[in-house]
């Protein structure tokens, strides 16, 4: 069975020039890219004034499978990754059990065979039960499926180990994600700021974030492993990752669609759905994570989607779990904050959320080339729409944009030539 | 004139003439409580239930007493008496007092926003008796009550607050208050207790206690907490009142006329000396009754109930 | 009870020699009733009934030479129509600084229509002391009583439809003295 999608506008990372193209998909693989394509056989698909790009990928998701199915399942993570647009998505281990081994490896990949929505890429815990002290089998991990490795939701506080961690994670030739917060700093619920002195909630200081940010930058240059700091938030970390990259460290970094869009101006009401970790912090922060997404700096957009009940959300801020949901909006906040006002051009954005994240961690995705899987997101970049959580495929509806006016929605999605 | 919704969650949006309003109706109120038989029928029926999930003798008496010269219900479900301990949740509690008739819920919480949480939850009105860090709008209601009472208004008045300023609720809503109101307001502290950004709120950070009561108009001390010692915060109670305790030589630096006020309980000889607490400045027991007039002033206000708009004979 | 707005002004029934006339009027008939002015307080209803209080004070002490206590009552608090209303009226002081246990207290107001006002009254009075008599003055008696009252001294009696609002004004609140009826229009 083949398809052959007209007319849509190419956005390929790794092209050259933007351009009007028909694009041909047989058994499951990219079979022909040009204007003018005629296949007689195929069925048509008019994407006309529609964008095609790579099927996106979201290198920071959180499934909560295993052991935290009412907040989130493969079955429904992946459901709602295409929805937003994501073919691909690498899970945090933080499950219960912990992905530290290679059983619990396997079961994702598994559940994710099992429900055959988009492909999962699981990250494997760097340290035991990701307590920071004694290292998970990492090879053993890779070996069964594990792309990358993390602690993500908690820092490794210990720097000895997160200098083992690299030498091992350089040895299998592995990114390391940091999740950067100084434990000692941290132990706040919001941005440390005006608005937490206003509201009285304790904050946590951009400093928590920097001064791990720099210590990994350090621990990378000693290694030489190849370091991935996940969710950027601050204008620090920013400076320390542009000024890094400078001196060729082979560091990485992703932000978040909420870190590039809100501050911490959205706590005053107490929602809990903008209690998320790094937390949202202060204008001047998001300006500069706008110009670090600009100038490379930060080279991925990741959505941290982190699901959580409506029970678990709905209580006391303090109490409130971090994390919100994002596989669903991602694509409208992208357009809306970063396209359409020009900080990104389509090229740039759809690079950020396919390419960039499919090479660092080394997966088959972002390239729109001859024989590359038929994984493909068709986006309506000029579609308006309203969040609205009630719609989500994911069990978690905490999300601070509820009822946010939106321009531009994936409305296609193809993982090997099939078509959600 | 009337309160913006149904609710007295913190100061911060609350008008000039909102506060105002609210002081005006406490003056009346302050009449019934001077009179033999402290009683009017205004509530009657109504029912108010205090959710303390703090320990607080004080607050908690002065809403209960002022629901009670009102004539209205009331009854106290403390932490310790109730499934609270059992593990139930904030928004569940809230929905069965809603369930079991309350009128008006007042609750105290040592968590920031659990009133204005709870006030989401129900339809009934919520009133903030103290939420963690973040406001209590009745104490500072109270203090500006005294302040107009004693010194007529409270513009242009200098007014400093000396202490725990970070975990201090009372400052916040003192900070917001006053300053709506007119007042200029400084507050003075050790450096950790001066939470980041204070002065975006509307006052003026001094790091000494001497400059900072350099002819204040009034001096609200706040309670010291011993368990901030053993934070970090401040090395000794010794090195606190030396450095920051309130005595009558420090007042001196004041106005001549400043006023002294604590919102309560004391610790005599750290935050301030015996001295000075029962001195002829101090207001601090004026305070206590007046909390009751300003809590009262803020039921009958919050009790407005129908929809017809009837008028008066 | 002053002008309202949207209301047509349909008949001035008493002007400013009418009112003074029939506060001098009443001034006596109190004086007489209770023998004199010992152990009497007049007490005014707010808003209205407060002036024309003092004024009954006034003429009482112009014809006895003694001066008699005069308090302000603010019966917002015992209004019995609380609960039905979209929003608490303004409460204003009550300003009895006299005690009334065992006076004969005469209870002021402008006009007397269902009686609910002096209820409220009566109860917040009791609030305050037990005086040996409660009497009442009125302006003006427009009839339609919800409840068993009376009042003891009546400056005029103005038979009304309830469509009709009788608006008392007086010098010291609306600055001139007249009683109109006052019709929608």
């Amino acid at each position: 069975m083949s398809l052959l999608i007209k007319n849509g506008i190419i956005i390929d990372p790794c092209a050259e020039n933007r351009a009007v193209k028909d694009i041909l998909v047989e058994n499951g693989k990219i079979a022909g890219v040009s204007e003018h394509l005629t296949a007689p056989e195929a069925e048509v698909l008019d994407a006309t004034d529609k964008l095609v790009t790579p099927g996106l990928v979201d290198m920071h998701v959180h499934l909560r499978e295993p052991g935290f199915e009412a907040k989130e399942t493969v079955q429904t993570g992946t459901l709602a990754a295409l929805k937003g647009g994501f073919t691909s998505v690498a899970c945090m281990p933080n499950t219960y059990p912990v992905a530290d081994n290679a059983s619990v490896i396997r079961y994702i990949l598994g559940r994710a065979q099992e429900a055959g929505n988009a492909k999962v890429y699981p990250v494997g815990a760097i340290t035991k039960n990701s307590e920071g002290s004694e290292l998970a089998p990492m090879a053993e991990l890779k070996e069964a499926g594990a792309v990358a490795f993390s602690d993500d939701g908690k820092p490794v506080n210990d720097a000895a180990v997160m200098r083992r961690a690299m030498e091992y994670a350089k040895m299998l030739d592995a990114v390391i994600i940091s999740h950067c917060e100084e434990s000692t700093l941290a132990g706040g619920v919001m941005h440390e700021g005006t608005i937490s002195t206003m509201l009285g909630l304790k904050g946590i200081p951009a400093a928590a974030e920097e001064v791990m940010v720099a210590r990994d930058v350090i621990l990378a240059r000693l290694t030489g492993c190849r370091l991935h700091i996940a969710h950027v938030s601050t204008a620090g970390s920013v400076q320390i990752i542009r000024e890094a990259k400078s001196r060729g460290i082979k560091v990485t970094a992703e932000t978040t669609p909420h870190h590039f869009t809100l501050t911490h101006d959205y706590v005053h009401g107490y929602d809990t759905a903008t209690k998320v970790n790094p937390p949202l912090r202060a204008p001047e922060d998001v300006e500069a994570i706008l110009a670090g997404l600009a100038d490379g700096t930060i080279d991925v957009i990741a959505t941290d989607h982190a699901p959580h009940t409506e029970e678990e959300k709905n209580v006391e801020y303090d109490l409130a779990p971090f994390g919100l949901v994002g596989l669903e909006t991602a694509v409208g906040l992208v357009w809306s904050q970063l396209v359409l006002p020009g900080f990104l051009t389509a090229e740039q954005a759809v690079a950020k959320l396919s390419l960039n994240p499919a090479r660092i961690l080394g997966v088959p995705a972002g390239s729109l080339e001859v024989g590359a899987p038929a994984d493909i997101t068709i986006i309506e970049p000029r579609q308006e729409w309203e969040v609205n959580p009630e719609s989500f495929a994911s069990k978690g509806k905490n999300t601070p944009f509820a009822g946010r006016k939106l321009t531009g929605k994936p409305v296609m999605t193809l993982v090997n030539g099939t078509r959600f | 004139m009337t309160l913006q919704g149904k609710d007295l969650l913190g100061l911060l949006h609350k008008t000039e003439s909102e506060i105002e309003y609210i002081l005006d109706t406490a003056v009346p109120m302050k009449e019934i409580i001077s009179r033999p038989l402290k009683k009017v029928p205004t509530l009657r029926g109504r029912t108010i239930v205090n959710v303390f999930y703090e320990p607080s003798t004080r607050t908690r008496t002065s809403f209960e007493l002022a629901a009670k010269y009102l004539s209205a219900d009331s009854v106290n479900i403390s932490g310790s008496a109730s499934s609270v301990v059992k593990g139930e949740s904030l928004v569940d509690t809230a929905r069965t007092v809603k369930a079991l008739g309350a009128d008006i819920i007042v609750v105290r919480h040592a968590m920031a926003g659990a009133a204005e949480l709870m006030a989401r939850t129900v339809s009934a009105s919520v009133i903030n008796a103290g939420d963690g860090a973040h406001e209590h709008p009745t104490q500072a209601l109270l203090d500006m009550f005294t302040v107009r009472e004693a010194k007529g208004t409270l513009k242009g008045l200098e007014v400093a607050i000396i202490g725990d300023i970070t975990h201090s609720r009372v400052a916040r809503s003192d900070i917001w208050g006053f300053s709506r109101m007119g007042a200029r307001v400084r507050v003075c502290g050790p450096p950790t207790m001066i939470p980041h950004g204070i002065d975006t709120m509307g006052c003026k950070i001094f790091d000494k206690v001497e400059d900072a009561l350099e002819g204040a108009d009034v001096v609200i001390v706040l309670r010291i907490q011993n368990e901030r010692q053993q934070q970090g915060l401040f090395p000794g109670l010794r090195e606190y009142a030396n450095m920051y305790g309130i005595n009558s030589k420090r007042l001196g630096l004041a106005a001549p006329d400043a006023l002294l006020m604590h919102p309560g309980p004391i610790n005599r000889g750290v935050e301030l000396t015996g001295e000075v607490a029962d001195g002829q400045q101090s207001l601090i027991e004026t305070q206590v009754t007046n909390g009751v007039a300003v809590r009262m002033a803020i039921l009958y206000l919050l009790a407005g109930g129908g929809d017809a708009n009837v008028p008066v004979d | 009870m002053g002008v309202e707005k949207g209301m047509r002004e349909k008949a001035r029934i008493m002007d400013q020699q009418g009112i003074g006339r029939a506060l001098t009027r009443i001034a006596h008939e109190i004086i007489e009733r209770n023998k004199g002015t010992d152990n009497l307080v007049i007490i005014g209803i707010r808003r209205r009934g407060v002036p024309l209080a003092s004024r009954l004070a006034e003429r009482i002490k112009e014809i006895e030479g003694s001066s008699v206590p005069v308090g302000v009552l603010d019966i917002t608090l015992y209004r019995d129509d609380l609960s039905t209303l979209s929003q608490q009226p303004v409460v204003h002081q009550t300003e009895v600084k006299f005690s009334v246990q065992d006076k004969k207290v005469v209870l002021v107001d402008d006009v007397l229509y269902t009686g609910r006002t002096i209820r409220a009254a009566l109860d917040a009075i009791i609030d305050l002391g037990r005086p040996s008599v409660i009497q009442l003055a009125a302006l003006v008696d427009r009839g339609h009583r919800e409840l068993p009252i009376r009042a003891d001294y009546v400056g005029k009696n103005v038979p009304t439809s309830r469509k009709e609002v009788i608006a008392v004004q007086l010098e010291e609140i609306d600055g001139e003295d007249g009683v109109l009826i006052l019709e929608n229009g």
